[in-house]
């Protein structure tokens, strides 16, 4: 038999003066292989029109849909109703700007945190539109590509302890983001260069190691062991820093 | 209240591959840029795309002795002669540019690895034997319709990197984005477009954006269609606003690409990778039945082909009965656990999230559903588009048109940065040579009447239609009248229930306040201009009396090259009409490649007279 489900949902309408933040309850009955995304467009095509959520994609690569699941920061598209009890709790992601309901402003977000660590690749060599490429190993390619899986969907960023007490905190997200560029080689910045970008507070030194990120990361990226090879070699470049000060 | 008025050189309208693309070209040149996007950049639909890009690099072992003559045939053949063989030409050209390019600014392209490797071809495994001299240059893997490998990519997420990397490039020049921001209509003074008015989906507020040139940049149309493999924002905005200039044709509208592998029953796409790399498709008996329609390219035809075989072969009740319909089965099994979990990375995951299935040991479910368009905005091929000056359009959106009657897999993604790089610099060019002659009462006026009609459809002041019951029939006759078979009786069917579904798209009202960010609000502002495109599609496919491509006739089986060698230009001239006005142009100016046999997809030619002759 199939369950009656029963959703509790935040709403608020920030544009909206007569809208103060709240819950709304809306049953749904469920149906086989139900995902997040299938039941809040039928809450909103079938019992209120109003209801603001994201999705895109709808197949876990575009990173839209990130909300807090029953307490969870995950993606809505991927998400099924029968991994879930009866009554589910939808919140917004914390930290990001509240867009309404259950849609947050991740954009303007991520745009920032990417400009500020400067997310490309530095070189001074100007492309040559009739040269051969550059010759790369494929092991090497393979583990950029691992880390360059990042979908920016702000599910680290929310479940952070650090983020979510400070605003200048850049998140996993913009770490793995460095190492992904500190293994490549065309990126032809010099540790100085990246220590001075998350070698501080506001970066790898700013983590307190709770590694929630690692936990609730849709595309499994091992955030772990990013944050803890960034840490030592920042660590190691801080250390080189005050011998040479002192030599 | 005055409307907040933002003023550039460029506005792109869509910021996924092709509009950052041609961002880049103009900031690079010192132009101000402004690209307005429904989504955060990186959440464009440019990230769904899988399997690759083709560029005729011939690192591969299997890709030797390619060469852009080789990728300009086959694309010419994939479209089944229904492309612009100039731009296709083009295209071919800059390719192998566009993807070191894209290596230069840090896509991690897979690479070759020298030395002996297993690879499969329908099932069967044979060596490979890679050269030392090739080691570390960019690879390739196969895809349907090509003569050789050729298909760059980065595992199975060749299209959220390529995005990423062009972000990281729009981020680095500094480019300002404003995210969250639907165009609503093109402002203009009947001979140039002056800019755009749009809707901030954050607030609700209408915006003005002025600009030497506006480009249109906004994918496909696939959610005229329910089964697709598409974005939920791929309604065909940029389309809209353009067709409804009544100045601006819509090029081939008819021309819908139905892809084989979605899965059943999301219709997440599956890449077409996962052939090219040696999977199979097996029927209810699990046996391959592809090979037996396509002796030669087997799995491996071009996609309108592959589909329609599926369909047969699904007809002929060889399919796997299922809750959702009979369906076939895609088998990478036997490609192994390595493969799998490195070069069909999400492919492997979206199997096991979406379906519970694990393709290491498991088949997967699938069917043909809805994937791309060939049709849009038409351009020339510097991307000029048709009827209104300043006015340029790239990637999806546009039929520039290299794709014909059906696109190449690997060929979409290629386009993007092709055609964005080609048309960027053709822009640049013209933005040099255009002087602002921006005319705020232009501004003032559109913006005004979009604001009465927004105003009435809050105050349901037409009607109380519900606009999520008028989608949906849309979307159900296009799936039922419009889809891969296509006879006159089901599409006069589809044009005349469009037709009725049209006017009731014109009562639509709200059921909620319209407030702020409203989604229902953003629904019904498009849904007419949806039905328009859906009509401009369905009477553009009864019009046309041949088979071409993916455009597949029962009662006119032939390809027509006496007749229908030719590019469908549709027109929405009267406002108040529900047919918009069919003309015709000649596919190609120049033929570098005659019409001729595709070498699959077996079809009855009707030859042009001075070729039978």
């Amino acid at each position: 038999m199939s369950r009656q489900l029963k959703f509790n949902i935040f709403r608020y309408n920030p544009q909206d003066p007569a809208s103060v933040p709240h819950a709304d309850t809306f049953l749904l009955e469920e149906t086989p292989s139900l995902t997040l995304f299938i039941a809040l467009n039928k809450l909103r095509e079938e019992q209120d029109p109003s209801l603001m959520f994201d999705f895109a994609c709808r197949m876990a690569i575009c990173g839209s849909c990130g909300m807090v699941i029953n307490g969870r920061p995950g993606l809505a598209c991927r998400t099924l109703t029968s991994d879930l009890p009866a009554e589910i709790t939808l919140m917004p992601l914390p930290v990001f700007k509240l867009v309404g309901d259950l849609s947050v402003d991740t954009g303007t977000w991520f745009r920032a945190t990417n400009s500020k660590i400067e997310s490309w690749i530095h070189t001074d060599q100007e492309f040559d539109p009739q040269a051969t490429e550059e010759r790369m190993e494929n092991a090497l390619a393979e583990s950029i590509f691992e880390l360059e899986r990042c979908i920016e969907c702000g599910c680290c960023v929310a479940s952070c302890g650090t983020a979510n007490m400070r605003e200048d905190f850049v998140g996993a997200f913009a770490l793995n983001r460095m190492a992904r560029f500190i293994m490549d080689p065309r990126d032809k910045r010099k540790d100085a260069d990246y220590f001075e970008v998350v070698g501080t507070d506001q970066g790898i030194f700013g983590c307190m190691g709770l590694l929630a990120c690692e936990d609730v990361c849709p595309r499994s990226i091992p955030l772990q062991d990013q944050l803890g090879l960034l840490r030592r070699k920042m660590g190691f470049i801080a250390l080189k820093s005050i011998f040479k000060r002192k030599g | 209240m005055p409307h907040e008025t933002f003023y550039s050189d460029l506005v792109c309208i869509g910021a996924g591959l092709a509009g950052e693309r041609v961002a880049v070209e103009a900031a690079a040149a010192g132009f101000k840029t402004i690209l307005l996007s429904l989504v955060p950049p990186r959440r464009s639909h440019s990230c769904a795309a899988e399997g690759g890009m083709q560029a005729a690099l011939g690192n591969c072992a299997m890709g030797e002795g390619d060469s852009p003559d080789v990728h300009f045939a086959d694309t010419v053949k994939g479209s089944d002669w229904g492309c612009d063989q100039e731009c296709a030409r083009i295209f071919a050209d800059t390719a192998p540019i566009a993807v070191r390019e894209a290596g230069h600014w840090g896509m991690p392209w897979n690479r070759v690895e020298a030395g002996k490797a297993l690879c499969f071809k329908g099932g069967v495994c044979f060596e490979v034997d890679e050269k030392p001299e090739k080691q570390g240059l960019i690879t390739a893997r196969a895809f349907g319709g090509t003569a050789k490998w050729r298909t760059c990519y980065t595992s199975d997420g060749t299209g959220h990197t390529l995005l990423y990397t062009l972000d990281n490039k729009v981020t680095e020049l500094g480019i300002t984005v404003h995210d969250r921001v639907e165009a609503v209509s093109l402002i203009h003074d009947g001979e140039t477009c002056q800019g755009v008015v749009a809707r901030c989906l954050k607030t609700g507020a209408l915006r003005v954006y002025l600009a030497k040139a506006v480009l249109i940049a906004t994918g496909g149309y696939g959610k005229l269609y329910s089964e697709t493999t598409n974005t939920v924002i791929n309604e065909g905005g940029g389309q809209i606003v353009a067709l409804d200039t009544g100045l601006v044709p819509f090029g081939n509208p008819e021309a819908v690409q139905f892809h084989p592998t979605g899965v059943v029953p999301t219709n997440i796409l599956v890449t077409e990778g996962c052939r090219g790399d040696g999977g199979t498709l097996l029927d209810v008996n699990q046996e391959r039945f592809m090979h037996i329609y396509e002796p030669e390219k087997a799995e491996l035809a071009s996609r309108d082909v592959v589909s329609r075989w599926m369909m047969h072969h699904i007809r002929e009740g060889k399919g796997v009965p299922s809750p959702y319909g009979p369906h076939l089965w895609l088998d990478i099994r036997h490609l192994g656990e390595k493969h799998i979990t490195t070069r069909l990375r999400e492919v492997y995951d979206t199997c096991r999230h979406f379906l519970g299935v694990d393709p290491i040991t498991q088949l997967i479910p699938v069917r043909p559903c809805h994937h791309y368009s060939m049709g849009g905005v038409r351009i020339n091929k510097d991307g000029y588009a048709y009827g209104l000056k300043g006015l340029f359009s790239a990637g999806e959106s546009a039929c520039w048109d290299m794709h014909g009657f059906n696109r190449l897999g690997g060929n979409s993604l290629a386009e993007t940065i092709v055609a964005g790089r080609h048309i960027g610099r053709q822009l640049v060019e013209y933005l040099k040579g255009a002087e602002a002659t921006l005319r705020t009462d232009l501004a003032r006026q559109a913006v005004a009447k979009d604001e009465a009609r927004i105003k009435r459809i809050i105050a349901g002041s037409d009607g109380k239609e519900s606009v999520y019951e008028v989608r949906n029939a849309m979307q159900q006759v296009m799936m039922e009248g419009v889809g891969i078979f296509r006879n006159g009786t089901d599409l006069q069917k589809a044009v005349d229930d469009l037709q009725v579904i049209y006017a009731r798209s014109k009562k639509v009202g709200l059921k909620s306040s319209g407030i702020g960010a409203n989604p229902e609000l953003a629904m019904a502002i498009k849904i007419s201009g949806m039905l328009r495109l859906a009509l401009c599609v369905a009477y553009g496919a009864l019009t046309r009396t041949e088979s071409r491509g993916a455009h597949a006739r029962e009662d006119y089986p032939a390809r027509n090259d006496r007749d229908w060698l030719t590019r469908t230009l549709a027109y929405w001239r009267d406002p108040n009409g529900d047919l918009p006005q069919l003309e015709y142009e000649p596919a190609t100016k120049v033929f570098h490649l005659p019409p001729g046999d595709r070498g699959y997809g077996k079809c009855e030619i009707i030859c042009r007279e001075e070729m039978s002759e």
